[in-house]
Order: structure tokens, then sequence, then C-alpha cells
């Protein structure tokens, strides 16, 4: 907290900078102190819970270790890495997790737009609507995932029934199998994009819309040329957030196939290794690949889509 | 300054003190934390409780209902020191882990003695590890051959006139247009049917000795004539017309269901059936009569001049090596698990006794006519590998030998083999 206030000029850089820092008056520093001491807890709870494991996790990710085994422990540097990407295995699973993202993702976002427009729309029932579409986010994963197990099964299920597919075996296949987690995860998680879109629809003045109608603009020509203009940011940061959320998806393939048929994702490798296999080190690697995947979406979606996250809290430009 | 690092000095032990909130305390000093497998085990334990006159009361923690997720949370709390926890029920083929890491508290050589007397050799086998006692066996299990006595004249064999093999039961089962039923679902299950099947052909999955060695140095048995066996059994059922539907992911209950089934004709399965065909008659979704078609025979054989090699399962109770309260524990350990508790667990669960005199008490005659079978089966039981390194073997061996409708005796068992000794040293993510 020391102060320089040295009375010969220096160098400008340096001028401005300790001219800045006399500037700091009691008040301010009492004040900034006090926001410390506010947020110092919450900030060292974060890093303690976030932070901490994190590193450990990389730091873990370089040894050969078996929780069973402590004494065998070794380091091996990237060994681990090596692994993982050389094997066929990992990759796999990548472009099965690539599949599922992909898919549920571009679903979700054409249904999550028809969803919010009709919510924005609905003169009636506009509460009762809204509560409906919001149901499926509201229930645990691992609850829906058994729910939609059990409809594709070909013994409980209703589904083959419905479309008289006798007792075809959903599960047995890795293109069948895919297909219901994917409907189990689109199910779920669509009306969180609808409520996204949603507030984007919400953002477009009504104005714009009168005004292509007056130019006589037909319903299709007003949703292509003014809607989706005017919500491009929302629907980025709606496929941001849901891209990212996509590409960890475990739940749904542990409950409906847990893993079988070629249907495990990235998560399901990581979980393999570190809880199944109890082999922290490899699995930490696995992890921590994972986490890096998910930056470079993030880092793509901001850089190259120019995506604006102002709009997550509705914050206009 | 000092205002500052007393902020968050406190704020530090309040922090602390949250997180040790979730700790939990271990109860009373006469109370046992017993981790359950089976909710049946809760009554008997309710009754030990009772009769021990207040020297001990139990808190009931139950495991996940699937081996795999037992084995993880006790796996992942044991691993974490957890103190909390005492009396553990541990699925035989993964007591070799724990010990192996010394999260089980190994019986002393008297208490070997006492909880070994009597037991049935499949159970005892599997519950010593490098000849120490790690769990007193609870229940043993081994699975049968069940049949429908009205589809043997079509199919053209009679598992009651003497063992039969697997290619003459897909073969009948095909000729009656029934269907024979196993568990081809990638979980532990498809791993008991492997394993069945290559010790039944005379093979084992690890080669002998491998108990002792560390993971990179094991060898694998797959690779053998009996591997070649397996793999093309478990795909010509797989592929034939008496595969039951939805084959690939059909676990013991999906076998009960298809056996049940119009069309079911036989199945490999736990004794366990029995007593839930029972349920299923009181519950009305079975004939009443429907027993009466059922028989039941040893497991079948690979070939026809060798005996099979039954699977084994069952249970044992263990001691936490972190338990604060280990004495007591024996101490509770020696009701959960004598003649009555087994009695009594064996009539509400439908699981056999692990302690041979069990089988000779007339209730249990009464409820189980196949109490014969199960005995003779319990002593001939081959347990799954008994390895430090379970949780590998089980994953390489559910990997490589899913779907079964895949397979092929030409290259599984060669796959298998180089799967399951590239994942022990590290090579390989399964």
């Amino acid at each position: 907290m020391s102060t320089t206030t040295s009375a010969a000029p220096p160098r400008p850089p340096k001028e401005t900078r300790s001219a800045r820092r006399v500037r700091l008056t009691d008040r301010t520093r009492k004040e900034r102190n006090l926001g410390w001491m506010l947020a110092g807890p919450a900030f060292i709870a974060m890093v303690a819970v976030t932070g901490y494991p994190i590193l450990n996790a990389i730091w873990l990710s370089l040894f050969d270790f078996r929780l069973t085994d402590p004494s065998g422990r070794s380091f091996v540097f990237l060994g681990n890495y090596v692994t993982i990407l050389t094997d066929g295995l990992f990759w796999k699973q990548f472009g099965v997790t690539v599949i599922i993202t992909v898919v549920t993702v571009s679903v979700e976002l054409v249904l999550g737009f028809a969803l919010a427009m009709v919510m924005h729309r609905a003169l009636y029932l506009r509460t009762a609507l809204r509560v409906a579409i919001l149901v499926p986010y509201g229930i645990i994963t691992v609850v829906s995932s058994y729910a939609w197990a059990y409809a594709f099964s070909n013994t409980y299920g209703f589904v083959n029934g419905l479309f008289g597919l006798g007792d075809f075996d959903w599960f047995g296949g890795t293109w069948s199998a895919l297909f219901t987690v994917c409907v189990a995860e689109i199910w779920k998680t669509t009306p969180f994009m609808s409520l996204l879109l949603l507030a984007g629809l919400a953002q477009i003045p009504d104005d714009y819309l009168e005004a292509a109608k007056v130019d006589g603009a037909t319903a299709w020509q007003r949703v292509k040329r003014v809607i989706l203009p005017n919500m491009k940011a929302a629907i980025m940061v709606a496929l941001l957030f849901r891209t990212l959320d996509a590409f960890r998806i475990f739940d749904s393939v542990f409950i409906m196939t847990a893993g079988a048929q070629s249907t495990e994702t990235l998560s399901f490798l990581a979980y393999r290794q570190t809880i199944s296999r109890v082999m922290v080190g490899l699995g930490s690697a696995v992890s921590v690949i994972l986490a890096i995947l998910v930056v470079l979406i993030a880092v793509m979606f901001v850089k190259v889509f120019k995506t604006d996250l102002s709009q997550q809290r509705g914050v206009k430009k | 300054m000092l205002k500052k690092k007393w902020a968050a000095g406190s704020a530090l032990v309040l922090f602390a003190s949250v997180l040790s909130g979730c700790g939990g305390g271990d109860g009373g000093s006469t109370t046992l934390t017993y981790y359950i497998a089976d909710a049946a085990q809760e009554d008997v334990a309710t009754r030990c409780a009772s009769e021990s006159g207040g020297a001990f009361a139990f808190n009931i923690q139950r495991l996940p209902n699937t081996a795999a997720g037992g084995r993880e949370q006790l796996l992942r709390r044991l691993a974490a020191e957890d103190r909390s926890m005492d009396i553990v029920s541990v699925d035989p083929p993964f007591m070799a882990e724990f010990a192996n890491a010394k999260f089980l508290r190994p019986f002393t050589a008297a208490e070997r003695t006492e909880f070994s007397t009597g037991v049935l050799d499949g159970p005892l086998k599997q519950s010593t590890f490098r000849d120490t006692l790690y769990s007193a066996p609870l229940y043993g299990n081994t699975q049968l051959l069940w049949y429908r006595k009205s589809v043997l004249a079509k199919a053209g064999v009679d598992p009651s006139k003497g063992p039969v093999t697997w290619d003459q039961l897909i073969k009948g089962a095909t000729q009656a247009g029934v269907t024979l039923a196993a568990q081809g679902r990638r979980n532990e299950s498809l791993m008991v049917w492997v394993n069945a099947l290559i010790a039944s052909g005379g093979g084992s999955i690890l080669q002998p000795g491998s108990e002792n060695l560390p993971a990179n140095e094991v060898k694998g048995g797959i690779n053998s004539p009996a591997g070649q066996n397996a793999a093309r059994i478990m795909h010509e059922l797989a592929v034939s017309p008496a595969a039951p539907a939805g084959f690939s992911t059909a676990g013991e209950e999906d076998s009960r269901a298809a056996f049940q089934a119009a069309n079911g004709g036989f199945m490999v399965n736990w004794p366990y059936v029995w007593a839930a065909m029972d349920s299923a008659i009181e519950e009305g979704s079975l004939p009443a009569n429907f027993k009466d078609d059922v028989g039941w025979a040893a497991y079948p054989r690979v070939d026809a001049g060798t005996e099979s090699a039954a699977p084994s399962g069952g249970l044992g109770l263990s001691i936490s090596s972190y338990s604060r309260k280990k004495d007591l524990a024996v101490q509770a350990i020696r009701c959960l698990v004598s003649e009555q508790s087994q009695k009594e667990f064996m009539i509400k669960a439908g699981n056999p006794a692990a302690l041979k005199s069990v089988f000779d008490d007339p209730e249990i005659r009464e409820k189980f006519p196949m109490a014969d079978e199960i005995r003779t089966g319990l002593d001939a039981a081959t347990p799954r590998p008994v390895s430090p390194y379970y949780g590998d073997v089980t994953g390489s061996i559910q990997t490589a030998f899913h779907p079964p409708d895949a397979l092929s005796p030409d290259s599984t068992p060669r796959e298998a083999n180089q799967l399951l000794e590239d994942v022990l040293s590290n090579k390989k993510l399964i």
C-alpha cells in the first residue's frame, strides 16, 4: 500500500502513474478497502471452490495415479495427454459429442424460436403458457432421462406402441440410441433456449414490425428481414450457452445407455477413467482437455461470431 | 490492515465451519454405520440391534442398486478415508481391490475360523484375498438354468435328464420357437456371463498368479480356445431367433421378463427369480400356476464332457480400516451373518445363504425346492478374476465383449486380450 510521492519530476509515464496514485483520497481508499472486505470472502470462497480444483486437476493430470494404489504414483508429465490423444476412443467419443451437440442445438434453436414466438404473441393465458413451456426445464436431467428411457423401452415404453414398432430395441443400436438421447436432451433444454430467445424478441420495437407491415412485408419477410437481424445478438448468446452445455452432456447418456453401443461422450470418458477406474491422473487429463475444448468453443463464439455477451442481461447497445 | 486481516480470517473460519457442517458426526458411541446393498439387510439389522440389548445400534445407509454404482460409492468414500463408515457390504469381485488398497480391516485368525466355519466353498473363496479373510460371507449366489417344462418336448432337450450345453439350448430353443434369455447388457452382468463361459471352457480371464503382480505385468488369458468358444456362443445366441428382443440391453430383470413371456423357454439367472415370480403371481401379472411349469437345472456346459463353472456372486460384510469402532463392528457382524440371519435374509430377499446348514432347514427346503441345486452350484461356482485392478478388468471385458451380436471367435478374444493388457498398463482408455 506504499504510495510514491517523489517530488522530482521523473519520466512522463511514471509521472502520470504516480500522479494518479497521489490523487487517491482517503475516502477513495477507504471505499476501496470496504469493497475488498465485502467482496473478499466471496472471492476467497470462489478461489477455494473453483480455482483450487482446477489447478489440482491440472497438477494431477501429470501423474500416473490410481486411487487404490497411492504408493504407485509416478510423474509422467504429458504422458496421459499423449495416451488420450493417440487413442482412437477419444476421437470417436469426440465425434459422438460433436454430433449430439450439433443436432440438439440446431433442433432446439428452431423449436425454441417457435416457442418464443408463441410465448411472445400469446394474447390469452400468457403466464400459464410460459409456465407450461418451462416445465421440462425445471425437471432434473436424471429424472427426465429415466422418463425417456422408460418411454423408449421395448418392454414398458409407450413409444413403440404409439408408432407400431413392435419390440424394436431403441437402445440396441448406436444411431437409434443416440436419437433417444437427443430427444431427451431437446425436450429438456428447448425451454431454456426459448427463454433466451424470448428476451431477444421482446427487445424488438413494435414500430419496426408495424413499419414493415405498412410497407407490405409478408409474415415470412417480417421474420427474415426484421425479427431475425434484430435478434442476432440474442440468438448467438443462446447458441453459445446451449453449445457449452450440450458439449458437456453426461446425465442422459449415463442413464439411458450407460455408454453402451458407442454412445459415450467426452464427459463419459472422464467419468469412466476417474470414477470407475479411479485412474485419477488419466481422468484429470481428460477433464482438462474437455475444459480446454469448452473454452475454445466460447472463444470461437465470442471472437469469430462476435457474440455480444451484454445481451445476456438484456442490455442493449 | 488489521481490520482487513480480521475480516478475511473470520470469513475463513465461517467458511470452514460451513464446510465441516457437511461432514456429519459419527452418531453415538454404540451406533455403527452400516452400508447395505439389499433392503432386506435392514430388517436383519433391526433385529440384531434389538437383540444386542443396546450394545450396538445401526445407522443404515443404502448403496446404489447397481453393482458398479455400489463399488464406486464405497471406493470413493474409502479412498477419502471416511471415518463414518463401519460395516460395508462388498460385492465379492470388488473385495480384492479394496483389500489391496488397505481399505478393509483383515479379520484375525480366530475371527476367520469363526466366520468361515460351515461356509460353502464358492462364497468362502471369494471372501479371501492373499490368504486373508476380508469379508464375512452374508450370502452366496450362483446362476441356474431355468426352463419351461412345456417347451422341452418341442425343443428336444431335457435339462432334467442330465447336463445340457449352450449349443443344444440355442438349437432347441430355436427349434421350439422360444427364447433363451441371458444377460447381454453392458454392465457387470455381462462380465458374469463372459467369465462363466470362459471358465466353463477351462480357461480364465486373467492368467493364474496375476493377483500379486503390478498392473502393467498382468497378462490376460482370453486369447485361448476357451475365449474363442465364449465369443462364439455369445455371438451365435445373439444372432439366433432364440435371442429375446433387446438382447444386447437385457439385464437380469429383462431376462426374467423374457422368460415369463408367452414365448419364454430357457434362461440363465440367479435364484432370486424364484421369489420374484412369487411376487409377480401375487400381483396378478403371472398366472397362479405359472411356477408349475418352471424347472431348473445346473448351469449349461460349454463342452458336453466338462462340468460347467457356474457364475459366483453374493455379498460379504467387511469392516472399514478407518472405522473407529472395529471391535463393536465384529460383534455386530456376528449377528448379521448368523445362521438365523442368513435364513431370514434368504427368505426375504431370495438370495441363497452362504452357510451349508441353512439349506437343510425345513422352511428353506419348502420355499426353495431347488435348494440342493443351489448348494451344489455354490460349491462349484467360479469367482470372477481376483484382482486388485478388477475395475479395469471388468471395464475392458465389458467393452470388448459388447454388443454380443458383433462378436467374432476369430478376432474378439485377441482384441479383448490386447485391450485388457493395454488398459492395465495405462496405454489405452476404456
